[in-house]
């Protein structure tokens, strides 16, 4: 079973490119949130990351369990999906 | 590689969580190694590969019958899996790139279109973004040939795609170390494990200096920032800081004003070190109040709708202590070169941590050579980096056509 990864981006977030170039290159299927075009996800990607930045990439494994990598960090997203 | 019939199936022990072993794992696939892997994190693993390690606290470890290596290259991979010393340096020949440049900015970009060009193996690492601080400037306006300017984001995307036109190879991943071989080459340990080359580019740029206050790092991504194109929309009609005299600060404070309701400018010194064109934009734009004289000591926060946020910055404004009360604050006081990869190399630096080269851009080790923003001297323009990179390559191929002569000098073969 797969899991499931949502990735929640600005349109002007070199970093959130980067992230969605890394899943193509693994060919991991994803979604996208932008938050300029859902800002009231704001709120819930702090409550999930305490943090306030882009990207924020969510891997919801197939026990309903999510992880949060906050940043284009390589180390712990791939060792997540 | 097939492991051989009678060879026990060897063992590694790691964890999720640490970037070498999923190093040593990736290695081992692309052998095509079989392998057993126990995760130290699981009960009682740890203490059972303590036990067998003579109480060694480091992972990775990979087993093969009762020999065992901590974190291993590819070479003691290799020994440890059967390999001939032949088959080994025939391998490693076969892996050898001519140059791997480290960082993915401007500066290895125009580079690595100069030397794909010329046929000449490159290998690009990049552990954060590909352009680099140029990929998440909001707007470039002092890059030649965009009459109207360029955003950073598409800037970078055309030099990327240029230097994969003549089949240059972009690896995400970090560079931990370089060493020189005693045949001249060198050995790069990195995330993806381990690789060689004839000769190396440095061009790592620098990074954002942190101002060294209370709560700067406390509320680092949740408050303080240092990309406004990253995480600027989370400021819609808010208040907001910016610290730093220089153009960064001006123009990211410009792309700020999109969201922000209103921008305090903090500014130690008396006087912008921006550019003309900058200051009168900032001068112009009513969303924006400047300080000079003013230094920021402390970042503070409090609890707001069940969110621990900033709520303001302390400030030293003409000997006198006051608070701006603002929702974030994005940081632009300067750069720091990017070399902690480069201890043990011999490379040197000058007072400041920059790299120091020749004219030639060559550092003080034969064959690794340094352009961009890490370089010492460097003028911090993404002109300038694009226009070293293009100088590092001809110096670049022009040690390389001598390599083999040097080399078979260095080995007596």
């Amino acid at each position: 079973m797969s899991k499931k990864i949502t990735v929640f981006t600005t349109n002007t977030c070199g970093y959130c490119g980067m992230v969605k170039k890394w899943l193509d290159s693994k060919k991991i299927a994803y979604n996208t949130v932008n938050l300029d075009d859902n800002p009231e996800m704001q709120k819930t990607i702090y409550e999930k990351s305490g943090a306030l930045t882009v990207p924020v990439t969510l891997v919801e494994n197939e026990n309903g369990q999510e992880d949060v990598v906050i940043g284009f960090n390589l180390a712990k997203l791939s060792t997540l999906v | 590689m097939n492991n051989k019939e009678n060879m026990t199936k060897p063992l590694m022990y790691g964890a999720p969580w640490c970037s070498y072993c999923e190093a040593l794992k990736k290695k081992l696939e692309s052998m095509d190694v079989e392998y057993d892997y126990k995760n130290v994190d699981d009960e009682g693993v740890r203490e059972e590969m303590n036990a067998k390690t003579n109480d060694n606290q480091t992972i990775p470890v990979l087993f093969v019958g009762d020999e065992y290596k901590v974190n291993p290259n590819d070479e003691e991979v290799r020994k440890m899996l059967g390999e001939s010393t032949d088959d080994i340096e025939d391998k490693q020949e076969d892996s050898m790139h001519d140059v791997i440049m480290i960082g993915a900015g401007p500066t290895s970009l125009a580079a690595a279109v100069y030397t794909s060009r010329e046929d000449i193996g490159t290998l690009i690492f990049e552990k954060g973004i590909i352009g680099g601080l140029a990929a998440i400037t909001d707007m470039v306006d002092n890059y030649p040939g965009f009459e109207e300017g360029v955003a950073g984001m598409d800037l970078a995307d055309k030099l990327q795609k240029q230097a994969e036109r003549f089949g240059a190879t972009i690896e995400l991943g970090e560079v931990q170390s370089v060493k020189k071989q005693d045949d001249g080459s060198f050995v790069l340990q990195t995330t993806s494990g381990e690789m060689k080359a004839k000769s190396v580019l440095i061009g790592t740029g620098s990074e954002w200096k942190k101002i060294g206050i209370p709560g700067e790092t406390e509320y680092y991504g949740r408050g303080v920032h240092n990309c406004a194109t990253c995480d600027g929309a989370f400021y819609r009609d808010k208040k907001l800081v910016v610290v730093g005299g220089g153009n960064s600060s001006a123009q990211e404070a410009l792309f700020l004003t999109k969201f922000a309701s209103h921008i305090d400018i903090l500014i130690r010194s008396d006087a912008w070190k921006a550019s003309e064109v900058l200051i009168k934009e900032v001068e112009n734009n009513d969303k924006i109040t400047v300080h000079f004289n003013t230094t920021a000591t402390a970042i503070v926060g409090a609890e707001v709708d069940g969110m621990n946020k900033v709520t303001g910055v302390d400030i030293l404004k003409d000997e006198k202590n006051d608070t701006i009360v603002t929702d974030g604050v994005f940081v632009f006081i300067g750069l720091l070169p990017v070399t902690y990869f480069l201890e043990g190399s011999g490379v040197q630096m000058d007072e400041y941590g920059f790299v120091k080269t020749d004219p030639k851009l060559m550092t003080d080790v034969d064959g690794i050579f340094c352009a961009g923003d890490v370089r010492s001297g460097a003028t911090m323009q993404i002109a300038s980096a694009v226009g070293e990179g293009a100088s590092a390559a001809l110096s670049i191929r022009e040690y390389l056509e001598n390599y083999d002569r040097r080399r078979a000098q260095a080995t007596g073969k």
